[in-house]
C-alpha cells in the first residue's frame, strides 16, 4: 500500500517537472530571439538608422527613417478605419443587441479574427490597387485598418459590459436619453479600456508585413502622397533579410530590434495602465 | 390589539407637515387637504416574461408626503417603485397592465416620452453611484449639463441649491473639483440624492437608499428625507420596518405582488386593518 | 408631448424649460450607427469571399476543380495547380502541431494546476510578450540563427539515426518543410498555450475538490478531474492553433525555400499556401498567373475560415466564458 503511494506522489512530482520543462520550451525561443536581437542589432543601431534614407544598392550605410515614418503613417490610417468601425460596434453588442444577434455577431468577429493577414492584402489589392492602378499608403493602411476592426470591437465590448450597470440605471434616472447616458457615462468610464484596446490592436498590426507586400508595396524614398507607395518598417527588414547584402541583413537586425522594442514599449505600458483593474486570479 | 405592547409608541409618531392631522385609527383622506395627489395607481400589473411580478395594485400617493412601501424582500416593493418613473423598463421583456396617472397624465400613454417623465420623478439607489470620472460638481450637475442646460449663473446656483437641500454644501464646498467618489459613503448618497434634485423632479423615489449605511450616516439620510419632503413627494421603498415607521407618513405594504393594505403610518403600526399587515408588523413571517 | 405641469410649483417649469427637449432622434440615429459598425464585421466576411471569387474567376473557369489535383506550377507554360503548396500548408502544420501541442498543453496545465502560485504571472508575461513578436522578426531569426544551426546540428543527427526511412533521406540545404514546421511551432504555442489555460482555468472547482477530497495527487486530480472535463476545449485549442498555423505566412516563407514541389523528405525545400502568395504576387506578369494566386488565396481563406470555424464551435460551447479569437 505504501509503496503504492509514494509511487504516485513520484508520479505527481515528475509531472509537474516535466511540464515545468515543457513551460521552459515555450518560453526559450523568446529568450533566444531576444538575445539575437540585442547582439546583432545594438551595434547596427545607431545615429544614422534613424535619421537616413537607405543607401542604393551595394552602398553601405543608410538608414531606415523613411521606413519608421512610414509605419506610423499606416498605423494613423489603419486607426482611422479601425477605431471608429471597432469601438462603436462593440459599443452596439455591449449596450444594445439582442443575446442571439450578439452570439452571431461575436462568432462572426472571432471568426474573422482568424484569417490570415496575407488574405487582408489580396482583398485591398483587388478592392483598392486594382482599381486605382497604384500601390499606396491608403491601401496598406486599409487592410491594417480591416484586422484591427475585430480585434477593437470583442475588447471594447468586454470594456464596456464592466461598467458597473447602476451607472447606467443612475443616468436613466435623471432623465438623461440612452445614446448620452452610453457616449457621456458609460463609454467616459470605460475610456482607459477603450485606449488600452486601441494601442493593443495597433501594436499588433505594427508589425505586419504580410498584408502590406502588395499594398503599401515599400518604398526607398519618402512618401510625399498616400496614394502613392510607402515603405514600412516591417517590409524593409524583410526585404533586407532576404537581400544578398550583409550590410542590409545588418540593418535588418537593426531595425527588428527598433520595432521589437516598440511592441514591447507598448505592451508594457498597457499592463501598467490595466494594472490597477481587476485583480488577476490565476 | 395583544401585540401593541411589541411596538414602542414614541418610535413610531411620524413626524408629519404641520398642515397634516391625521387622528390616530382614521382613514387618511387620498392626500393632504385641497392638495391632488402625486400618483394616482390604477388596477396596476407588471409581468417579467410570463411571471406576474406585481398583481392589481391600486394606490394613490399623497403629494409632499413621505410613503413608505414595506414588505418581505421579493414582494415587489422595487419594482412598484421603479414603475413610478418607468425605471421598471430597463429589464427587457417587461409587460404592464393598468395605468399610473402623474399629473393628469397616465406615463404609459403611448405618447409619453420616458426621458421627460424622468426628469420630473427622479430616483436615488440603494447603492450610491456617483460617477466615477466626475467631481462633485460634475456629479451634482450632470443632469441638468447633459440635458442641456448652458446658463453658467443659473448652473452654480443650482448647484450650491442642491448641494444645501441635501445637507452636504458645508462638508464641500470647499472641494467641489475633487472627484465624487473620495466621499464617505453617506456623503455619496447625499451627493446623489443632490445630483437628483439638481433636475428638480417633482418626486423623489428611494430605494432603500440607507441599507447600504452605518447607523450614523442613516440618521443623517432620514433627516434629510424629513426635511426634503416639505418641497417633494418622497416615496420610499425599505425592507427596515422601523425605519418606515421612523420616517414615513404614510405605509404600503406589499405580500406576493399585491397590494395588502395602505393607510397611515401611525394606523399600520398601531391598528392595521388587514390580518396578512398585523403579522408582518409583528414579525410572524418576514 | 408635455405631461401637465401642476399648478403650484412654477420654478418646476424653469428648469424643465431650460433643458432641451427630448426628441428620440438622437437615440434612434446613434443605435443605427452603432448597428451598422458592428454589421461590419459581416460585411467583411462577405468582401473577402466576393474579392475573393471575382479575382480567381479566370482561373477558375480555366482549370475547374484540377486546380486542387495538379502539382505543376509553371507560369511561363500558363500551367497552375494547387497541389505541391496544398502538401507544404498541410505537411508544416501538422509539423508545427506534433511540436507545439503536447508543449503548450503541459504548459497550460503546468501554469494551472502544478505550478507555485508565485510563478504563474511571470511566465504568463513571458509567453504574451512571445506571441507580440512579428512573424517577420521570427523569421529573421530563422534564417541566421535557426537554419544553420539545424543544418549543422540536429538535421544531420537526425539523418544519422532516421536516414533510413523517407522523411529524413535528401540532402540537407537548411531551408526545409521541417525547418517551417518548427518556425511556425514556435509561432502557435503562445496562443495554443493561452487559449487552453482559459479553458483549464473553466473547470469548475467542485471537480477538482471531489478528486482531492478521495485522496488523489496533483497529478492525478489534473489527469482524472480537470483534462477529461475539458478534452473538448482543449480540442478547440488546438484547431484555433492549425487555424493559426495554416496562414502562418512571413517567418515560415523565410526558412521554407519557396520550391513548388511534393517530396517525402522533409529536408526538402516546400512552400505553403499563404508563401507563394506573399513570393510571388507582385511577380504575376500574366492575368492567369494573377487569377492563379487569387484562387490560391482562396483555397488558404476557405481552410482557415473551416478550422476557425471548428474551434470556434468547440471553444463556445465549452463555455460562455472563454474569450479565444480576440487574442493577440
Amino acid at each position: 500500500m505504501k509503496n503504492s503511494h509514494l509511487w504516485r506522489k513520484t508520479k505527481s512530482a515528475l509531472a509537474s517537472a516535466a511540464s515545468f520543462v515543457c513551460a521552459l520550451l515555450v518560453i526559450a525561443p523568446l529568450a533566444l530571439v531576444f538575445l539575437h536581437l540585442l547582439r546583432s542589432g545594438a551595434s547596427a543601431v545607431n545615429w544614422s538608422f534613424f535619421t537616413e534614407l537607405p543607401k542604393p544598392v551595394g552602398v553601405a550605410g543608410g538608414g531606415m527613417v523613411n521606413a519608421i515614418a512610414g509605419s506610423f503613417e499606416l498605423l494613423g490610417l489603419a486607426a482611422l478605419v479601425g477605431v471608429p468601425v471597432g469601438v462603436f460596434g462593440g459599443v452596439y453588442l455591449a449596450e444594445y443587441g439582442t443575446v442571439r444577434g450578439n452570439w452571431l455577431l461575436r462568432f462572426v468577429a472571432d471568426v474573422l479574427n482568424g484569417v490570415p493577414s496575407i488574405i487582408w492584402g489580396v482583398v485591398v489589392y483587388g478592392l483598392v490597387v486594382l482599381r486605382f492602378k497604384s500601390f499606396s499608403a491608403y491601401a496598406g493602411g486599409l487592410a491594417l485598418g480591416f484586422i484591427m476592426i475585430p480585434l477593437i470591437m470583442r475588447t471594447t465590448e468586454e470594456v464596456l459590459l464592466l461598467v458597473p450597470a447602476g451607472y447606467r440605471e443612475a443616468s436613466l434616472a435623471l432623465g438623461i436619453s440612452r445614446w448620452k447616458t452610453i457616449v457621456h457615462i458609460v463609454m467616459k468610464t470605460a475610456i482607459k479600456g477603450i485606449v488600452t484596446a486601441i494601442l493593443l490592436a495597433l501594436a499588433r498590426v505594427a508589425g505586419e508585413t504580410a498584408p502590406l507586400l502588395f499594398t503599401a508595396f515599400g518604398n526607398r524614398f519618402w512618401n510625399h502622397d498616400l496614394s502613392e507607395p510607402i515603405a514600412a518598417l516591417p517590409l524593409q527588414i524583410f526585404s533586407y533579410a532576404i537581400s544578398p547584402y550583409d550590410d542590409w541583413h545588418r540593418q535588418a537586425w537593426a531595425g527588428a530590434l527598433v520595432l521589437v522594442v516598440m511592441i514591447f514599449f507598448v505592451n508594457i505600458l498597457v499592463r501598467f495602465l490595466t494594472r490597477e483593474r481587476v485583480a488577476r486570479v490565476l | 390589539m395583544e401585540s401593541a405592547a411589541i411596538i414602542d409608541p414614541p418610535m413610531i409618531t411620524p413626524v408629519s407637515s404641520p398642515q397634516q392631522q391625521v387622528a390616530s385609527g382614521s382613514e387618511p383622506t387620498a392626500a393632504a387637504p385641497e392638495r391632488p395627489p402625486a400618483f394616482e395607481v390604477e388596477r396596476l400589473s407588471i409581468f417579467y416574461g410570463e411571471k406576474k411580478a406585481i398583481e392589481n395594485v391600486t394606490l394613490t400617493i399623497p403629494s409632499k408626503m413621505i410613503t413608505a412601501i414595506i414588505g418581505p424582500s421579493g414582494c415587489g416593493k422595487s419594482t412598484l417603485l421603479r414603475s413610478l418613473n418607468r425605471m421598471h423598463e430597463l429589464v427587457p421583456q417587461t409587460r404592464i397592465e393598468g395605468k399610473v396617472v402623474f399629473a393628469g397624465e397616465d406615463i404609459y400613454a403611448p405618447h409619453i416620452d420616458p426621458v421627460v417623465v424622468r426628469r420630473r420623478i427622479g430616483m436615488v439607489f440603494q447603492k450610491s453611484n456617483p460617477f466615477p470620472t466626475m467631481s462633485i460638481a460634475e456629479n451634482v450637475l450632470v443632469g441638468l449639463k447633459l440635458n442641456g442646460v448652458r446658463d453658467r449663473a443659473f448652473l452654480r446656483e443650482r448647484l450650491e441649491q442642491s448641494l444645501r437641500m441635501a445637507a452636504l454644501w458645508d462638508e464641500v464646498k470647499n472641494d467641489l473639483h475633487k472627484p465624487g467618489i473620495s466621499l464617505s459613503g453617506g456623503q455619496q448618497q447625499r451627493l446623489c440624492i443632490a445630483r437628483a434634485i439638481a433636475v428638480e423632479p417633482e418626486v423623489l423615489l428611494m430605494d432603500e437608499p440607507a441599507s447600504a449605511l452605518d447607523p450614523i450616516a442613516t440618521a443623517k439620510i432620514e433627516e434629510l428625507i424629513h426635511e426634503l419632503s416639505s418641497n417633494y413627494t418622497v416615496v420610499i421603498v425599505t425592507h427596515n420596518m422601523q425605519q418606515a415607521g421612523r420616517c414615513s407618513d404614510y405605509t404600503a405594504f406589499l405580500y406576493l405582488g399585491r397590494l395588502i393594505e395602505f393607510a397611515s403610518t401611525t394606523k399600520i403600526f398601531t391598528n392595521p386593518s388587514e390580518r396578512q399587515t398585523e403579522d408582518y408588523i409583528t414579525g410572524r413571517f418576514g | 408631448m408635455p405631461i401637465a405641469v401642476a399648478p403650484e410649483r412654477p420654478a418646476v417649469r424653469s428648469t424643465i424649460d431650460r433643458m432641451a427637449p427630448p426628441s428620440g432622434l438622437g437615440d434612434k440615429v446613434f443605435k443605427w450607427f452603432t448597428l451598422a459598425m458592428a454589421l461590419a464585421v459581416v460585411a467583411l466576411v462577405f468582401l473577402v469571399g466576393w474579392q475573393l471569387a471575382r479575382g480567381s474567376s479566370l482561373a477558375i473557369h480555366r482549370f475547374g476543380f484540377h486546380f486542387l489535383a495538379t502539382s505543376t506550377w509553371d507560369p511561363v507554360a500558363e500551367q497552375f495547380g494547387a497541389l505541391p503548396f496544398i502538401y507544404g500548408t498541410a505537411v508544416s502544420s501538422l509539423i508545427a502541431l506534433i511540436i507545439a501541442v503536447p508543449l503548450s498543453i503541459a504548459t497550460a496545465v503546468y501554469l494551472t494546476e502544478l505550478a507555485p502560485l508565485w510563478i504563474r504571472q511571470p511566465i504568463v508575461s513571458l509567453i504574451e510578450m512571445l506571441a507580440a513578436i512579428p512573424s517577420v522578426i521570427l523569421g529573421l531569426w530563422g534564417i541566421f540563427v535557426m537554419i544553420p544551426w539545424l543544418r549543422d546540428h540536429p538535421f544531420p543527427f537526425l539523418k544519422k539515426i532516421f536516414g533510413w526511412t523517407p522523411f529524413f533521406s535528401g540532402p540537407i540545404y537548411g531551408v526545409s518543410m521541417l525547418a517551417g514546421g518548427i518556425i511556425i511551432a514556435v509561432m502557435i504555442l503562445p496562443i495554443i498555450t493561452s487559449v487552453s489555460r482559459e479553458i483549464l482555468r473553466s473547470v469548475p472547482n467542485l471537480q477538482r475538490e471531489a478528486a482531492y477530497a478521495l485522496g488523489a495527487t496533483r497529478w492525478e486530480v489534473t489527469r482524472i478531474a480537470v483534462l477529461s472535463y475539458a478534452k473538448k476545449g482543449l480540442f478547440g485549442a488546438v484547431i484555433l492553433g492549425l487555424g493559426r498555423a495554416l496562414g502562418e505566412t512571413m517567418a515560415v516563407t523565410m526558412v521554407i525555400g519557396n520550391t513548388p514541389q511534393i517530396r517525402a523528405s522533409l529536408f526538402a525545400p516546400g512552400y505553403t499556401l499563404a508563401s507563394v502568395i506573399a513570393n510571388e504576387f507582385t511577380e504575376a506578369t500574366t492575368d492567369v498567373y494573377l487569377q492563379a494566386l487569387f484562387e490560391i488565396g482562396l483555397v488558404l481563406f476557405g481552410i482557415t475560415i473551416l478550422a476557425n470555424l471548428l474551434a470556434q464551435l468547440l471553444l463556445k460551447t465549452m463555455g460562455s466564458t472563454i474569450k479565444s479569437g480576440a487574442v493577440q
